[in-house]
């Protein structure tokens, strides 16, 4: 069954698909006391147009670093990435990315702290405005517009940190354990409306997490990475048909992925 | 426990009665001791001739001027300091060697150099207000939340935007929490700059009062200067309250150390 999986789906993404984003022998290295610490050891990997998919691994395997550096935050020491085949460094794209504490500016209001990206590309205040209050809309914090970070709860603040990193409509959603600090009831409802407002955007979508249902729940792909040096231990396609529901958790194809994830993460 | 407003008037009251009985009772001439109401009667006197406010504006508009230079100057190296470590080794050790230096003792230099007019006074005020504030820039452009500057560099910020939308606000408590020791300060530095010597300002009223026994101007002196260094502290206290309404204010903010 999971080779039937896996030949549905290669195809599907070679006929219908072509890659946004191509990461190719990608190593990092962090210089230290002796000689340097290798985060990751040639990467490679696609990401196709509107394709969801998360990254799992133990601690301390590279996956905020690889995070990071899709967002163009760190350079690789070495290896290529390219975006539309054009290598990432020359012309940066734009990028939405959600941390794991919502990391909101505690000065600005919600609707300020949504509105940012778009002031920062400097369009006129009005405008940035009132994109801002459709995507408090669509994550369902419209009546909270005025309030500050600090009077939300944890789920509130990463729904606002969710609209901010759609707001100005990039290219690629990158989410670094977004629901980490959540706990467990409020994290499934937020991958439920996490599902919801993919849907509703279709963008491409880059998650770490270290939960194994959560991203079987969501991801189009799992991608797991191994202990440090992070090496790609296993590249997941996952296709439960979409829109997906709660009952998918308790299904044995479920199950039986969950086990595969498992064993990839534990290491061989 | 909340005392009501009133209470310190009656405090301040109360306290100026047991003045005015102890100048009575002792039996102290006024150039000792004057009591109150020979204060306040020399205050409408150095009033009406005109020579309290004459003296009064010298000196506010040395510590005004001190102050902007004093701030000016510890933003612009603040950023610089915090910014570069190698800016930081070579300039720290002259920055803390010259806060050990006792400004009482460079200011007869500084008038020397610049003159017994306002300029040198304006300088020793800026030199005793750039520490505290240079240091509360540096910790908060340090203390800018890493996330953060990683989410406006995700964004794309330019330098300027980094400074404006995030720098600036992140680091404004602190560099308030600055200022307000650095208000204070700059009133200390220009009655300093006063006394080592000028021809005008409280300070320079204070030396005259002693000088000719009128011990009641020296009071008159020092009070209008208690005014002027309280006054200061309160504008930056209304700044805070303006500037930093976003942050969780304590039932009572108290006086001294505000809502640090």
């Amino acid at each position: 069954m999971d080779t039937a999986l896996h030949a549905d789906l290669s195809e599907q993404t070679a006929n219908q698909r072509t890659p946004i984003l191509v990461v190719r022998n990608l190593n990092v290295t962090f210089a230290n006391d002796n000689g340097g610490l290798r985060a990751l050891q040639e990467i490679s990997f696609s990401v196709f147009q509107q394709e969801f998919v998360c990254v799992l691994g133990p601690s301390g395997s590279g996956k905020s670093t690889l995070l990071r550096l899709l967002a163009g935050l760190l350079v690789p020491s070495q290896g290529e990435l390219l975006y539309y085949g054009k290598p990432l460094s020359e012309a940066r794209y734009s990028v939405g990315f959600v941390f794991q504490r919502a990391n909101l500016m505690p000065w600005r209001t919600v609707l300020q702290n949504v509105s940012l990206p778009l002031e920062l590309q400097q369009l006129p205040i009005a405008t940035a405005i009132a994109r801002a209050r459709e995507m408090l809309e669509l994550v369902g914090l419209q009546s909270f517009e005025s309030a500050l970070p600090r009077d939300l709860s944890g789920g509130m603040a990463q729904r606002v940190a969710i609209a901010r990193a759609l707001v100005h409509d990039p290219d690629l959603l990158l989410m670094d354990e977004p629901f980490g600090s959540l706990d467990a009831l409020t994290r499934e409802r937020m991958g439920a409306e996490l599902l919801r407002i993919w849907q509703a955007r279709r963008k491409t979508v880059i998650m770490v997490t270290h939960s194994i249902s959560e991203a079987l729940f969501l991801a189009d792909r799992v991608l797991v990475l191994s202990h440090r040096p992070g090496r790609l231990q296993l590249d997941l396609p996952v296709s439960f048909d979409r829109p997906r529901q709660e009952d998918i958790r308790y299904s044995p194809a479920f199950g039986e992925m969950a086990r595969r994830l498992r064993r990839a993460i534990a290491g061989p | 426990m909340a005392l009501p407003r009133y209470s310190v008037i009656l405090v301040l009251s109360a306290g100026l009665l047991v003045w005015q009985l102890v100048a009575g009772w002792s039996g102290l001439p006024p150039f000792i001791l004057p009591s109150p109401l020979q204060v306040w009667g020399r205050a409408v006197l150095a009033w009406e001739d005109g020579s309290l406010l004459r003296h009064s504006l010298v000196t506010l508009s040395e510590v005004l001027a001190g102050l902007a230079l004093g701030v000016g100057l510890a933003l612009a190296l603040g950023y610089l300091l915090a910014k570069s470590i190698t800016f930081e080794r070579v300039l720290s050790p002259y920055i803390i060697a010259s806060q050990a230096i006792p400004i009482v003792a460079i200011a007869p230099l500084l008038v020397i150099w610049f003159g017994p007019g306002m300029l040198s006074k304006i300088l020793i005020c800026a030199l005793i207000v750039f520490f505290p504030v240079l240091v509360n820039t540096i910790v908060g452009l340090r203390s800018v939340p890493e996330e953060l500057q990683e989410l406006m560099r995700s964004l794309r910020s330019t330098r300027w935007q980094m400074i404006r939308y995030l720098e600036i606000p992140s680091t404004l408590p602190v560099f308030l929490g600055g200022l307000r020791i650095g208000a204070t300060l700059s009133v200390i530095g220009a009655v300093v700059g006063e006394f080592a010597g000028a021809d005008r300002g409280l300070g320079f009223l204070i030396s005259v009062g002693r000088g000719s026994y009128d011990t009641a101007l020296v009071f008159v002196a020092v009070f209008t200067l208690i005014g002027m260094a309280l006054a200061l502290y309160g504008v930056v206290l209304w700044l805070e309250a303006r500037l930093l309404s976003w942050r969780q204010r304590p039932d009572q903010p108290t006086l001294i150390l505000g809502e640090e």
